[in-house]
């Protein structure tokens, strides 16, 4: 009985002692370990993420910066997940313009107002400020400045018998049946039309170069007037007329890329990244050399000239980070300008210092893709449009994939599907 | 004073003393989340820091079942299960079969099914994603070097299209352990009683349908229960090939749970969806189990 008993009290006490450990929350002893989640997508690459890291601890060896990647589609599941933890997962994480307004709502995202000094909030664009600033409270530092551009591939265009870029979608239409009907390319045209956030990027390009808007002034949803269905119809038919690769319906932007770069397309359009990769990087281009950027095209007769998606991001403290100092350090120098404008091939500077005289000539002179890209930013940035800025923004962005998609795919009209979509806003601003 | 126990009950003490820690165990990794996702299901749970759940009762569960997406996605949860499990036994014991009538480099044949099984689904989703790329995979290159198609095709620009296609992955991926358990089975069979069946004038087709199948039930059921709770609870697959498209045509209830959970945020409809998940898979092996334990029962 007394070896049972003892059997049992051992048994109870190793229970308890694992729990206790268990449960005990780790004490930051030594060095300050900073946890950083980003993405892998557009942007800088991991070797020089690395770099920039390398190049911090040359001035704060005390801190180790340990960083995680993800696909740019797992990024806001996965930040949200970490944050249910305490302490989180992560110290630091890459936020995107359209989930801030649900970082201050829920407070994953550390309130930076005090930390952003006068000279950073002067020489830091007023759009970059915009996609982390809620209610005139900061909640990180802007740090990716994006939209997606126009690319074309100018050999294709000759081969077809033309000079220059098409400077509407008309245009754009009319070049692609001479490409295809002369065998240039199969489809002129690939687009990231999958159920991603990537559909709805291309459709606001397409909605607002069309003269329509997502949402109007009182933040009601706009996209099913009439001219948000006869661009989802034109979607449809450029399908139909095998102008647009019927993979688009399946792809993102790493797919158009692909596609791009295989010289299997006249027209993409995609964020700046692209440029660099698809016209210097021979490993994973045909086609180096030969892709150009342009305006991206308006509809004619819609009064837009040109539209874009503003497809910025920024990076947080997250704010039950036990090491909220170490962590906006890292944040800062990552940001700083002297290492936006050393590391400006894949991400432009948000400060507008960088496109000042001298520092311009230098920033366009930092790489090759800078030469382009620099002065492209410049004319494109004025096009840009943002997405809603709403706390339920990830269930409103879903709705309005699939009635996209229902409408690619014919399951439903593009009216329907869009009333549907409308309907489901409404029904989340409730 | 001493109190006295009896042998019995002094064996039923030592039985529970040797059953507390995987009873503890169990308790901890699988009864705790149920009861706790079953008590979360019960609130609307905002998402934030120090953030008030509020109790609703049944209202998550009976908000999901008036929602047609919920009765849809559960269509394509059973439609996914029937037609994958289904296929993957008939494959599986087929090849069981094969493996056991020892033709010339069966082992070799033995070893290497295991690996599409060993690969890790979330690695088997990205190679058939890239498998099934319309303009640089491997599915339109082979089709059109053999001549069986002139032109490439969009794969998973379709939603029925796109839901096969999940479903011959999750084929490739699982067929191998129907393949093995079954085919470990049947190496347990008595050879005499082929010989024996062959002496009284059966068939191969009887002996088969009346002695071997028979036999494997067990190990078919077990099989079956494996891989009917899996497949119910695909996921990863999905995720990876389709992220539930085109137009929601690749949403299972895992995948809605998923959304709902992690995407958008409703903790509480999310745990209303994976208790549904639970009492269903729960059902099943029920079923299962009732009907595994049945020839014994008759005997």
């Amino acid at each position: 009985m007394k070896a049972i008993r003892s059997m049992l009290f051992v048994l109870i006490a190793l229970v308890m002692l694992v729990s206790v450990v268990g449960c005990q929350p780790k004490q930051p002893t030594g060095p300050a370990t900073i946890r950083v989640l980003t993405m892998e997508q557009a942007g800088p690459t991991v070797d020089e993420m690395n770099s920039i890291v390398a190049e911090f601890n040359k001035a704060n060896p005390d801190i180790k910066v340990e960083i995680e990647y993800v696909a740019y589609d797992a990024l806001h599941d996965k930040i949200t997940t970490a944050m249910a933890s305490n302490p989180p997962a992560y110290d630091v994480f890459l936020g995107d313009d359209i989930w801030y307004a649900e970082f201050a709502k829920s407070g994953y995202a550390l309130d930076v107002t005090d930390r952003i000094s006068k000279d950073m909030h002067d020489k830091i664009f007023p759009a970059a400020w915009d996609i982390t600033t809620v209610s005139s409270k900061v909640y990180g530092m802007p740090w990716l400045l994006d939209e997606k551009y126009f690319f074309y591939n100018e050999e294709l265009l000759k081969q077809a018998g033309f000079d220059a870029p098409p400077s509407t979608w008309e245009e754009l239409l009319a070049q692609s049946k001479v490409l295809k009907d002369q065998g240039v390319v199969e489809y002129p045209m690939v687009w990231s039309w999958g159920q991603y956030e990537a559909a709805i990027c291309d459709w606001v390009i397409l909605l607002y170069g069309n003269g329509g808007s997502l949402v109007d002034d009182k933040g009601a949803p706009a996209f099913n007037s009439p001219v948000g269905i006869k661009t989802l119809s034109w979607m449809v038919q450029t399908i139909d007329d095998g102008y647009t690769n019927p993979a688009s319906i399946s792809y993102v932007e790493e797919d158009v890329r692909n596609v791009f770069s295989q010289g299997n397309a006249a027209f993409a359009v995609n964020w700046t990244y692209m440029y660099d990769l698809v016209n210097f990087n021979d490993k994973e281009s045909k086609v180096t050399g030969k892709i150009k950027m342009a305006l991206m095209p308006g509809f004619e007769g819609s009064g837009a000239q040109s539209a874009s998606i503003n497809g910025s991001m920024g990076f947080s403290v997250a704010a039950t980070s036990p090491n909220p100092d170490a962590a906006w350090k890292y944040i800062e120098f990552l940001t700083s300008e002297s290492i936006q404008n050393q590391y400006s091939a894949h991400l432009l500077p948000m400060w507008g210092t960088s496109y000042d005289g001298e520092n311009l000539t230098k920033l366009e002179a930092y790489t090759p893709a800078n030469a382009v890209t620099v002065p492209m930013f410049n004319e494109q940035f004025p096009f840009a449009h943002v997405r809603p800025k709403v706390a339920y923004y990830p269930e409103a962005s879903k709705a309005l994939q699939l009635a996209l998609q229902e409408a690619l795919t014919k399951q439903k009209t593009p009216e329907q599907a869009l009333n549907d979509a409308a309907a489901k806003w409404v029904d989340l601003a409730k | 004073m001493q109190r006295k126990r009896t042998l019995a009950q002094q064996d039923m003490l030592v039985g529970f003393a040797l059953i507390l820690p995987s009873f503890l165990i169990i308790l901890g990794i699988s009864l705790q989340p149920i009861l706790s996702t079953l008590y979360l299901s019960l609130f609307e749970v905002p998402r934030g820091i120090n953030l008030q759940n509020t109790f609703v009762g049944l209202g998550n569960y009976i908000s999901l079942l008036s929602e047609p997406i919920f009765w849809a996605t559960i269509g394509r949860t059973f439609y996914f299960t029937v037609i994958s499990v289904g296929i993957e036994l008939v494959l599986g014991l087929a090849i069981a079969q094969l493996i056991h009538a020892h033709p010339p480099g069966w082992q070799f044949l033995r070893t290497s099914l295991i690996i599409p099984w060993a690969v890790p689904t979330i690695v088997n989703g990205t190679m058939w994603r890239w498998i099934y790329n319309a303009d640089y995979g491997a599915l339109n290159g082979l089709l059109f070097q053999l001549g069986l198609i002139d032109k490439y095709i969009p794969w998973l620009t379709r939603p029925d299209m796109a839901m096969n296609l999940v479903i011959l992955a999750d084929i490739w991926h699982s067929v191998p352990f129907i393949a093995l358990i079954l085919q470990a089975a049947l190496a347990t069979l008595p050879p005499d009683l082929e010989e024996a069946a062959s002496v009284d004038g059966a068939t191969a087709i009887q002996y088969f349908w009346f002695i071997r199948l028979p036999l494997l039930r067990p190990a078919i059921l077990v099989a079956l229960i494996i891989r009917t709770v899996e497949a119910f609870r695909a996921f990863d697959l999905i995720y990876v090939i389709t992220n539930g498209g085109p137009a929601n045509g690749t949403v299972t209830i895992s995948f809605l749970t998923y959304l709902e959970m992690f995407s958008f945020g409703h903790a509480g409809r999310g745990s209303a969806l994976s208790f549904l998940i639970s009492l269903f898979t729960l059902t099943l092996a029920f079923i299962y189990i009732r009907m595994l334990y049945r020839p014994e029962e008759k005997q």
